[in-house]
């Protein structure tokens, strides 16, 4: 697989030059590929927003370098803006973003800054409220009127409109209730799977994660601890609670499982596989 | 026990959007809090839970029918300080409730508002910021600290007015998981040794295993009420009113499928364990 | 970036004007105010700036900390000196074009860059070593007897104190939505004056729209936790004047008396 964003040696420090000096992110080097769907975990504090916000170039590195493609995003300071476009970040609780009079200006916000012409803007829009989960119907009302759950989903739009290579989402699911989430994953799950583009979400639910990406990078105090498929992470499963994160429920009642002295993977983390494990396990004992 | 909340026939309408007609936020609960319990009141957003909890310390005041706090009816004006003193409030958004910037005068604030005397405040604020686990920071500035520190900080604001039962209206919505452990430790630890009844109001079905009580609401009514057990095991029933059931109980549902013989109420990780190992 | 702006900075410390009482400082420096207007000459001056030094000594506030202060209002400082340097009419010192340079513009322009640079300074003293909390404590009490002309001094010291607990909020609101925002290909850098203003709309209507949100929710929290206006409010921290404030009070009044005298003999 080939790599869409290379992150090389990345350091930034706060309040450099001062008592409050501190290394958000510290020498950390890692891939995204193109196509994939990552998960990047970690907890509060451990620079995921401060890595995060370096791959679309709001953020500059004090040390290192991120790649797009094969370019250097700083090699060219001026044009930082269409690296913007190209890697589309949706912050955490980014409904707090919407300023216009209609879901609509406010959709068209982001293609209008990249200076399409009005018959692009207008299907751009449209495909976006679209893979955001939204009717047409919302198109004309003021976003300040809408849930909370569809004022996000305006906002998700906003950057998907964009039409970027790689959408990056930061607690897309935050605050939401059970079927929220639900519909938000089952939403941006389909996005990836219909536009091929490659999808980064930042999460603090493994048991989200566990469930929807192909791979998965931990961060733990200013760097990546793990890397690997969901399989191979929770593997790790202890070194993951050590580092202050949880493991998905089904993984925890594998590995007590095991600690019984059941014969099991203890890295199983969906339902249906620790399912399918035990019933396998049944059958041969019979 | 005694009751420290009850509400009869309790309804409720918000101001209907124009040429509209009001909808029932509340559609006729009846419901007693026990003193010194632990209640956690579950519902999908909308559902009308946190327009209940508003009710409980006369945030709202009921459309219709009575909430007694205490045995004190809250549409009684006169004794608005005295119910609002009896049942303290933390809301979601651990910025938007925090009024000074250093820690201890912001617990002190509801012990000012209520006229107690100086060196009563500092005792109180002494105590609540060691009941919550931050009494290294009572000199600290509120913003530097994280979500779950603030939350701890809004609950030592209501302790210091030493009520007899605390809300928690979503409080835990916006923090990570350790913050949200923080916050449940904590409002568990004050249950449990200081007597403090507590009523927290959520949408994480795993913050409901720890109550002693769990109430579902869903379009404005009461829908199950009943032990954590007793509740968390109807994952069809909680599913079709947008919430979820624990992992383990939908494990232990496929489980039985497969014809295993194991028990639905296993909600613990080492239980269901435990449960399975038997089964097998 | 915004959050470098610091707002009513407070350098904590333990000096005797740390723990001087907020009034006490809070009449200090209208005295010294008063004094600094009152000197006329370089004795006065000088005796004022012995004062300013023994402050800054006192506090143990780096002097560079006090410079840097100044920057923003340089400008101001400048402009001031060059318009007294050539619009005070008095003997010529030299002239060229149609400026002419007096001997009275010299002295006048030397002491209103004294006067200005001397005035911050002092007050700067005041709230590098006052936190806004014991501030605005200091300003309710010393203001308390206007409630009886019916100003609300409670609410107002309430509003100021808000007002100081939401600023670091909301800078962090303001970045954090500019961010958005640039994420979205806004551009907040180029354009002329009127392009530019427009461009700041996308993050003003949130941040209002958040700030008014940010108020209501605030108002029923302090409700729940029984807040009904400063009426039977008690206090967790109650000022109390210790004898260091009546002497410092009383030197300084001193020193205002010398100088007082001192203007009166031209000097």
């Amino acid at each position: 697989m080939k790599p869409i964003i290379r992150v090389e040696n990345l350091t930034h420090t706060y309040g450099e030059n001062t008592p409050f000096c501190r290394s958000a992110v510290d020498g950390v080097s890692m891939e995204i590929y193109e196509g994939e769907f990552l998960g990047v975990i970690g907890h509060t504090g451990s620079g995921k927003s401060t890595l995060i916000q370096h791959l679309n170039g709001l953020l500059k590195p004090t040390s290192g370098a991120v790649y797009l493609g094969d370019r250097d995003i700083w090699a060219e300071p001026k044009k930082i803006r269409d690296v913007r476009f190209r890697v589309g970040l949706v912050f955490q609780y980014p409904e707090y973003q919407l300023f216009e009079e209609t879901v609509y200006k406010d959709v068209a916000f982001g293609p209008r800054n990249m200076g399409l012409d009005e018959k692009e803007i207008d299907r751009r829009v449209r495909a976006a409220l679209a893979f955001a989960g939204l009717g047409e119907d919302l198109l004309e009302k003021s976003p300040f009127d809408l849930s909370g759950g569809q004022k996000r989903r305006v906002a998700i739009a906003g950057v998907i409109a964009m039409d970027p290579e790689v959408l990056i989402l930061d607690e897309p699911s935050a605050g939401l209730d059970p079927a929220g989430r639900r519909s938000m994953l089952e939403n941006i799950r389909a996005y990836h799977r219909q536009k091929g583009t490659t999808v980064v979400m930042v999460s603090h639910s493994m048991d989200e994660v566990a469930e929807n990406v192909d791979r998965i990078v931990v961060l733990a105090n200013a760097g990546v601890v793990m890397s690997g498929t969901p399989h191979e992470v929770f593997s790790r499963a202890q070194e993951l609670m050590d580092v202050g994160l949880n493991v998905p429920q089904v993984t925890q009642v594998a590995m007590e499982l095991k600690r019984q002295g059941v014969d099991i993977d203890p890295a199983v983390y969906t339902v249906a596989d620790l399912r399918a494990a035990l019933a396998a396990l049944k059958g041969g004992r019979r | 026990m005694t009751d420290i909340i009850k509400t009869e026939h309790l309804t409720f309408s918000y101001p209907p959007d124009e040429g509209k007609e009001p909808v029932l936020a509340l559609k006729g609960i009846d419901l007693t809090i026990e003193k010194g319990s632990f209640t956690v009141i579950l519902g999908h957003n909308g559902s009308g839970k946190s327009t209940l909890a508003k009710h409980m310390n006369a945030v709202l005041l009921p459309g219709g029918g009575t909430v007694w706090v205490d045995g004190m009816d809250t549409k009684d004006e006169s004794l608005l300080l005295e119910v609002r003193r009896r049942v303290g409030m933390v809301f979601q958004n651990p910025d938007n409730q925090i009024v000074a910037n250093v820690v201890e005068e912001d617990v002190a604030f509801g012990p000012e508002n209520l006229g107690v005397p100086t060196e009563e405040i500092q005792r109180r604020v002494a105590a609540a910021l060691q009941a919550v686990g931050m009494d290294e920071f009572t000199m600290h500035a509120p913003h530097h600290l994280s979500g779950g520190q603030k939350q701890r900080i809004a609950i030592a604001g209501v302790i210091a007015m030493e009520p007899a039962c605390i809300v928690l209206d979503e409080s835990t919505a916006m923090l990570d998981p350790l913050g949200r452990r923080e916050v449940l430790d904590t409002v568990r630890w004050l249950n449990k040794n200081k007597g403090i009844t507590a009523v927290l109001i959520t949408h994480h079905m795993d913050e409901a295993a720890m109550a002693d009580r769990v109430v579902v609401m869903d379009s404005g009514s009461v829908v199950m009420d009943g032990t954590p057990r007793e509740i968390l095991v109807r994952m069809e029933e909680l599913r079709a009113i947008g919430l979820d059931a624990p992992h383990t109980v939908e494990l232990l549902h496929g489980l039985r499928e497969d014809g295993f013989d194991v028990p639905l109420d296993a909600l613990g990780i080492q239980e269901c364990a435990r449960a399975i190992v038997e089964a097998l | 970036m915004l959050k470098d702006i610091t707002l009513g900075q407070y350098f904590p410390g333990d000096s005797l004007a740390h723990r001087l009482d907020p009034r006490t400082k809070l009449l200090l420096t209208v005295l010294y105010i008063f004094i600094l207007f009152s000197a006329k000459s370089f004795v006065s001056y000088g005796v004022v700036a012995l004062l300013l030094i023994a402050g800054i000594r006192i506090s143990g506030v780096a002097p560079k900390a006090l410079v840097r202060g100044l920057k923003p209002i340089l400008f101001i400082i400048c402009f001031t000196a060059v318009l007294n340097l050539f619009y005070t009419p008095g003997d010529p010192v030299a002239s060229f074009w149609i400026f002419t340079i007096t001997k009275q513009g010299i002295f006048t322009a030397f002491f209103m860059v004294l006067r200005i640079t001397m005035l911050i300074m002092g007050t700067f003293l005041l709230t590098y070593t006052t936190s806004p909390i014991a501030l605005t404590d200091g300003l309710e009490s010393l203001l308390g007897p206007l409630k009886k002309l019916r100003i609300p001094v409670h609410e107002l010291s309430m509003i100021m104190s808000i007002a100081l607990r939401m600023i670091p909020t909301l800078i962090e609101e303001t970045d954090k939505i500019m961010s958005a925002q640039k994420a979205r290909g806004a551009d907040f850098e180029s354009g002329n004056l009127f392009q530019r203003a427009k461009a700041l709309v996308p993050i003003l209507v949130p941040l209002f729209i958040s700030a008014f949100r940010r108020a209501d929710e605030l108002a029923v929290a302090m409700e729940c936790r029984c807040y009904h206006g400063g009426e039977g409010r008690t206090k967790l921290h109650v000022l109390h004047y210790q004898t260091r404030d009546y002497l410092v009070l009383a030197a300084y009044v001193v020193v205002l008396a010398g100088v007082v005298v001192l203007a009166r003999f031209g000097l």
